[in-house]
């Protein structure tokens, strides 16, 4: 990838030793170690629930230890809170965002450490300081813009910034790509880039492991709790890396036997919808989807295909055109009949479509079917089945931890919750799945066990649509895969043998030759 | 330890808490007016439980407080905010009023018929702020502190029809029919050894169940439910989130409306012209938040209330005025609502020990 190493192997910043870190019984931190130099990007690698946070949050002195010692700069130190981290030079970049929405770039940049001159806030100092740290790193911004007016990747510029602006020098950035689009990465991977040249040393909290290969120098893997091992990545593969992550072999090839597609499922003819703004999203697109295949919908975000899966689900209206699922007539239809006739999906947004957060897990599995038997007898819910069916579900689909039928979904992390939505629109078994970003801020064991169940609804000759952000997701799934740029399919490539140029060309607008 | 830790984290005991501190600013107030805060409060206690009939009275002060108390408790589980249930309560009296003097039937058939006429008058209130609110994006909030004047006046309109007015002079409807009175019957009042003792503390108890049998048991609490919390999911499930909002409205305002009968069958037997608003709704949201919004903790919270306002009334007789009572239940509201602050500091203090 050409990345240069601005590794200085003689001088340890941070030094970790045996950190344990206990909650009442349970272990999150099991004897870990830890060594950051000057100038390194150091990766931190484990699935969900491993104890990554966990051990940040010992590093930015929100948690104490319960044992093991901190080495910075080779002296012992013991953080009282996290403010004297920063004081110290460590700062910790969220993976959700703290930024007050309606206060400039640079009021929220400056936050708590205003300069000032007599009573009042020097914001011209403030303003050239936030400026000459922007120019310094290459992260162009404009210091008077409004929080709540800029993307998602200038906020985390915001937040990078904000721990500069404190003089951290150890920045650890937690799942800092999870919600940026590849532009949004690519241009994160230089300001690591750039930060590292400068002296300052990178701690990455991630699962993915394309971004460890391409930007880190050394990887600590955590599983379960306990230190596994740190390798040079120069060393390794990301087959290795991921056997070490999880504990076994991962099979990242899916295996996919070659099936002829059948009868036609879902047919979508000349869709016109407009978005929030009245501005026309769909223009005249169209879509089918047969039975044993599994059709890939790629495309930069904001091209439609969030309004599209909306309008396919009953949740939003179209202006004008065709859906047919069976040749049933499914326009501007409601979310139950949709239901009802054949289609089931997973959400983009499991917190806001997928799951009522505050209900059990068991009361969740039957969203869809609380009004059915056994769940429900003549409007009494009952409970004994509802529990036997999460249950089988919870086992069969690994939700972890077990046993937590009756308590509320927003307690399960976020893997799990997507776990929770999947066995219950797997097992609803329609004649169409849509599957909108399934494997978003899963790990690699959890995205394997997901896309096995995708490719096992179309062995069962159900007809899958997916719609994701992550091409490689759809380059591996899909027998088909249709292109979706401003509105419209703008080209259709089988999914054997997909280039990822030209699918990338197709997905910036350009027409298939 | 645990078992220390365990009960630190249940809320009951930070209601408790609350409670107390009330009393203890309203003892400050007393001192402040020159009152001693032992006679007032010796007064209050004395009100309450001096005498068995007291006891009576007190329940027969909750019941109508135990189901607007519901009446929120029940919007606030199922995701909206029934500010309305003093005008449902208003429209309750007046429907199961107008039955009440204007029909005469045999009391099996007329206590529950002016019962159902007070329910569906509660109802159909909620409901028109919930159409509003499905059709038109009103905000509920808004449109029911509207309803509930629009109820006070109607009241005060109603009181003064003729078919209504009581006749000759006073601002008054004539007295309900004994056939609708909600009263237990002579040999038990006496026995009781009070005038005002009814069904509507035991209406009230069945209602309570009734409505946690739907919440935790039935389709319809599920589907309520999931509107109320995630309303985004449950249409995406399936389930039509407008519809939903109007039945938990609907509901809602059905258990004020009964409250108002309770009030009148049970306790006034007339309505009589108001100079304002009586408070009924209002102090439903006080016993909904101190009984946590479930309908069991109604129950005690309404009592509580029903004590407060009974016993209080006693307070004039040792020079300290009533008002001490709103003093006292304004601030267990601001406690209970501060509540975290106090398991914050008590989660310190056994950490450290």
């Amino acid at each position: 990838m050409g990345r240069v190493s601005h590794m200085d192997e003689s001088t340890v910043v941070i030094s970790m030793q045996e950190i344990v870190k206990k909650f009442g019984d349970f272990t999150a931190n099991d004897h870990i170690n830890l060594c950051v130099h000057k100038g390194e990007v150091h990766a931190i690698l484990g699935e969900n629930g491993a104890g990554k946070s966990t051990l940040m949050n010992v590093l930015c002195g929100l948690y104490k230890p319960t044992s093991g010692q901190i080495f910075l700069n080779g002296k012992e130190i013991s953080f009282s809170s996290p403010k004297h981290a920063i004081d110290m030079g460590i700062g910790m970049v969220h993976q959700h965002f703290m930024l007050i929405q309606p206060f400039t770039v640079t009021d929220n940049i400056i936050l708590g450490v205003e300069p000032v001159k007599g009573m009042v806030v020097d914001k011209k100092t403030a303003r050239d300081k936030v400026l000459e740290l922007s120019e310094r790193y290459n992260m162009k911004i404009d210091p008077d813009a409004k929080i709540e007016d800029i993307s998602v990747g200038m906020q985390q510029r915001v937040e990078i910034l904000k721990v500069l602006y404190r003089g951290a020098d150890v920045l650890i950035l937690d799942e800092p790509t999870a919600s940026l689009t590849p532009q949004e990465i690519e241009g994160l991977m230089e300001i690591i880039e750039n930060l590292t040249a400068d002296g300052k040393s990178i701690l990455l909290i991630t699962h993915k492991l394309k971004e460890i290969t391409a930007s880190s120098d050394n990887c600590t893997i955590i599983r379960q709790g306990k230190y596994i091992d740190t390798v040079k990545v120069s060393e390794v593969n990301e087959n290795d890396l991921a056997a070490m992550m999880v504990g076994r072999d991962v099979n990242f090839k899916v295996d996919k036997k070659e099936q002829k597609a059948g009868e036609t499922v879902l047919e979508v003819k000349n869709i016109h919808a407009k978005d929030y703004r009245g501005v026309e999203i769909l223009n005249g697109l169209n879509l089918s989807v047969r039975r044993g295949e599994i059709v890939g919908l790629a495309g930069v975000d904001g091209n439609g295909q969030t309004e599209l899966v909306e309008i396919l689900t009953g949740l939003r209206k179209a202006e004008s055109g065709e859906v047919t699922v069976l040749g049933k007539n499914l326009f501007n239809a409601t979310p139950k009949q949709t239901f009802e006739n054949g289609i089931s999906s997973i959400p983009a947004d499991r917190q806001k479509h997928g799951l009522v957060l505050e209900f059990s897990n068991e009361d969740n599995m039957i969203l869809q079917h609380f009004e059915e038997e056994p769940y429900s007898h003549k409007g009494i819910l009952n409970r004994k089945a509802i529990r036997e069916h999460a249950t089988e579900l919870m086992e069969k689909f690994d939700v972890r931890p077990r046993g937590t039928e009756g308590a509320p979904s927003g307690n399960l992390s976020g893997g799990n919750q997507q776990k929770v939505i999947i066995a219950r629109e797997v097992t609803n078994d329609k004649e169409l799945l849509i599957a909108v970003n399934p494997t978003r801020g899963l790990d690699v064991g959890a995205i394997e066990f997901v896309h096995k169940y995708l490719v096992e609804q179309r062995n069962k000759n159900r007809a899958v649509l997916l719609v994701s952000f992550e091409l490689d997701e759809i380059m591996s799934l899909s027998d088909r895969i249709e292109v979706i740029f401003d509105g419209q399919i703008t080209g259709s490539v089988p999914g054997k043998d997909a280039d990822e140029k030209e699918l990338g060309y197709l997905m910036a607008g350009g027409k298939k030759a | 330890m645990r078992k220390r830790k365990s009960i630190l984290e249940t809320s009951v005991l930070y209601t408790l808490i609350a409670i107390v501190l009330g009393f203890v600013i309203g003892a400050i107030f007393l001192v402040v007016a020159g009152i001693s805060p032992a006679a007032a409060y010796g007064k209050l206690i004395d009100g309450v439980f001096g005498k068995p009939k007291f006891m009576v009275w007190t329940l027969v002060y909750a019941s109508p407080l135990i189901f607007t108390g519901m009446s929120v408790a029940f919007s606030l589980r199922t995701g909206v905010f029934n500010i309305g249930a003093e005008g449902q309560f208003v429209v309750g009296s007046l429907a199961a009023c107008a039955i009440g003097i204007l029909v005469d039937l045999p009391a099996v058939i007329h206590v529950p018929l002016c019962l159902a006429a007070a329910a569906a008058a509660g109802f159909i209130w909620s409901y028109l702020v919930g159409l509003l609110k499905v059709k038109r994006g009103i905000h509920e909030v808004l449109s029911y502190i509207m309803f509930n004047w629009i109820a006070f006046y109607l009241s005060n309109y109603a009181v003064n029809t003729a078919v209504l007015h009581k006749e000759g002079n006073g601002e008054a409807t004539k007295d309900v029919l004994d056939s609708a009175r909600l009263l237990f019957p002579q040999g038990i009042l006496k026995a009781l050894n009070c005038t005002g003792a009814n069904w509507g503390f035991i209406l009230a108890v069945a209602a309570a169940v009734l409505m946690w049998v739907i919440i935790e048991k039935t389709t319809l609490g599920y589907r309520l439910k999931a509107v109320g919390y995630n309303k985004e999911a449950a249409t995406f499930g399936g389930i039509n989130a407008d519809q939903s909002i109007l039945t938990a409205l609907g509901i809602s305002g059905a258990l004020a409306g009964i409250g108002g009968a309770v009030q009148i069958l049970g306790m006034a037997g007339r309505i009589s012209q108001f100079a304002g608003q009586e408070g009924y709704g209002f102090e439903g949201i006080t016993v909904a938040l101190i009984g946590g919004s479930s309908p069991l903790g109604c129950i005690f919270s309404g009592i509580f209330y029903g004590a407060m306002k009974y016993g209080g009334a006693k307070l004039t007789m040792v020079g300290a005025p009533e008002e001490v009572i709103d003093i006292i239940m304004g601030c267990v509201i601001i406690f209970i609502a501060i509540s975290s602050v106090f398991k914050g500091l008590l989660m310190k203090v056994v950490k450290k020990k």
